[in-house]
């Protein structure tokens, strides 16, 4: 039976998720502002029966999230900024391997040490790669410690249905933010289908070899064409995302994550003055949704984008747009957050045209 | 009556795949490779090993052993080690690493796996040199040896001292067992097997964390014949690693 309305920390609320949707093992190094949630973890995956180890570095924990994963288990690893740079190369191996895992970076401002504010500065990141090779990591992007739970939980199933990572793309302040939560039942791991690439001894069968290193060109290509392949049926399948009164919008907000919870404040605000402002929030980063934005601008509305960072997810919002509607930009790097009231007067500078805050910007 | 029966003396161990191996005449690889096989089939672990392959020349390993195995990034075979080990606490597990893999690259991933007692059998095999990517220098080249990278000799001033990675790990409380043996003479190499026997027994009976060094013959970077190689491994190399037990607390004796 579902759980009781609880009151929760975001990122006790990945931890808690986690261990409901059958992860067993985690894998960490600590940075903030995600401690919370190894901190959670280290006594909630003791009573289940799990691993908890905090790694010497964030190399580290990769690599034993690999070795989980290749074992069997349902895995997660999570971070912030700085130490999901030094993860890389392990998503990558990760994704070459066509093995599935959960990596949670909650994001903080950079470059470099930056700071601990909230931030969306590691979209590119989280979006396009960061590690080497053609590849494509699933991420989702929560907006609310309810919404942290569903995805927390799909992010396991989606993982091993592609056999992929997936990433669970917050900030500082969605890991702080206390807000009531309902759980789904909790699945015991035990009864997740088997899995017929992972190693556990060869007794009774061929041994296995899990590799990504592919010398012959030609293998090289059809491994990396068959990766493309399951990008695009992920592509096809799972895009998700918001509207909020965009029917009659003559300017659509689009904001994802904490950025979006603003971006709704403000859009409310205009509203009661009669201003027709809608809301877009892309659950999926990647894959965007291209074509839900693209069919909607196709209504003739403006469209703001309202990041965390100077200006990335905008691309892939002129990417989706083309030249269909004209795109302005309000992007704020990490640092001061920006109130609804700052986002509505993005929003009517816009829709005045009198360019004061914000940028129109074009392919 | 006729006995025209054959006795079998000797055959590939099962956990060998009737595959030809890549490396160079004389390399330390291909007997270490059979020695692990033949104490797989002895002590009947073969089906529930999973081993972990180095990027290095052994990079290959799982197109020779026939058992389970990944690949790991460069240096992180420990870290991938202990991943499988916890999802699998019932199973076997051996990384197999080079001098780079283990003692460059990847020295935080092996102190700590170590330190942390990893109930894991590690082979580090030392040839000194980096193999695979061409003969460059390794943490562990010799004072003086002439690598790529080093083309007057290894200078310590300049390249830093060769590093002991089984002296470094002795000292850390959780490993139970480390033993640096050669792949030269017959008698080393039975000494060799005898001692991955043991870090395998140290592994079977959950005491720890153990290691077994092999200074292994890398002809072709060393630029000499392999029986050169063999005999600058037994007279030269071991004079900056000596052989011989390093750490035991395993309390298991002699293994024969
Ligand atoms: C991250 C990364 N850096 C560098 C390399 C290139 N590389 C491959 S093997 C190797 C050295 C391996 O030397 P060693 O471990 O001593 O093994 P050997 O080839 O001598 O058996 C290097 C530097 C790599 N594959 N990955
Ligand atoms: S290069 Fe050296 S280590 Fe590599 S296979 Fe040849 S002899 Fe062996």
């Amino acid at each position: 039976m579902p759980s009781e309305k609880m009151l929760m920390r975001g990122a006790h609320v990945v931890g808690e998720a986690a261990v409901r949707a059958g992860c067993r093992y985690y894998f960490g190094y600590p940075i903030t502002p995600q401690n919370e949630l190894p901190e959670y973890l280290s006594s909630r995956l003791l009573e289940v029966g799990g691993t908890f180890i905090q790694a010497e570095s964030e190399i580290a924990s990769i690599n034993m999230v690999i070795g989980a994963s290749v074992s069997g288990g349902r895995v997660m690893t999570s971070s912030s900024s700085p130490g999901i740079s030094l993860k890389q190369e392990g998503i990558s191996y990760l994704c070459g391997q066509e093995l599935p895992a959960v990596i949670v970076n909650m994001m903080r401002g950079g470059p470099g040490l930056g700071n601990i504010a909230p931030s969306q500065a590691d979209y590119f990141q989280a979006t396009r790669g960061g590690g080497h090779g053609d590849y494509r990591l699933l991420v989702l992007a929560p907006a609310s410690n309810q919404e942290l739970a569903e995805v927390t939980f799909d992010a396991f199933d989606l993982a091993d249905k592609y056999r992929n990572p997936v990433m669970i793309l917050g900030d500082g302040l969605m890991g702080q933010m206390m807000e009531p939560v309902i759980f789904r039942d909790p699945i015991d791991p035990k009864e997740l289908p088997p899995k017929d690439y992972i190693l556990d001894g060869c007794k009774g069968r061929e041994p296995r070899a899990v590799f990504s290193m592919l010398l012959d060109p030609p293998t090289l290509y059809q491994h990396n064409m068959k990766l493309q392949k399951k990008y695009e049926e992920i592509t096809a399948r799972e895009v998700r995302y918001e509207t909020y009164q965009v029917n009659d919008a003559e300017l659509i907000l689009v904001a994802y994550g904490t950025a979006s919870r603003i971006a709704k404040g403000a859009v409310n605000r205009l509203r009661r003055e009669g201003f027709r402002v809608g809301l877009f929030r892309p659950v999926t980063l990647w894959p965007y949704p291209k074509e839900a934005l693209r069919t909607l601008a196709r209504g003739g509305a403006k469209i703001g984008v309202f990041e965390l960072s100077v200006g990335q997810m905008v691309e892939d919002v002129l990417m989706s747009v083309g030249s269909t509607s004209e795109v302005y930009l309000h992007g704020i790097p990490g640092g001061p957050i920006p109130t609804p009231a700052d986002v509505a007067q993005f929003a009517l500078s816009v829709l005045k045209g009198d360019g004061l805050v914000g940028r129109k910007v074009e392919i | 009556m006729s006995s025209t029966a054959l006795k079998k003396l000797f055959s590939r161990p099962e956990s060998l795949k009737p595959n030809m191996t890549h490396y160079c005449p004389g390399c330390g690889h291909s007997v270490a490779h059979r020695l692990v096989a033949e104490l797989l089939d002895e002590m009947g672990l073969r089906e529930k090993t999973i081993g972990v392959a180095p990027v290095g020349c052994a990079v290959l390993a799982y197109n020779y052993f026939n058992f389970d195995m990944v690949e790991a990034p460069h240096g992180r075979a420990l870290a991938v080690a202990t991943g499988i080990k916890r999802v699998h606490p019932d199973k076997f597990v051996l990384t197999y690493q080079g001098d780079g893999d283990l003692a460059a690259i990847g020295t935080a991933e092996t102190i700590h796996a170590a330190n942390r007692g990893e109930k894991i059998s590690t082979i580090f095999i030392n040839n000194a040199i980096y193999g695979m990517t061409g003969g460059q220098m390794a943490p562990t080249t010799t004072v003086g040896l002439v690598a790529t990278t080093t083309p007057g000799g290894r200078d310590p001033d300049r390249d830093g001292a060769p590093i002991d990675i089984s002296q470094m790990l002795a000292v850390c409380q959780r490993t139970v067992y480390i033993e640096r043996c050669a792949l030269t003479s017959v008698k080393n190499i039975q000494k060799a097997k005898r001692a991955i026997k043991k870090s395998f027994l140290v592994q079977l009976n959950n005491l720890g964390f153990s290691l077994v060094e092999l200074l292994s013959p890398c002809p072709t970077n060393w630029k000499m014949n392999p029986s050169d190689a063999w005999k600058w491994t037994e007279s030269i190399l071991t004079k900056t690693y000596p052989l011989g037990v390093i750490k035991d607390t395993s309390g298991l004796g002699d293994v024969r």
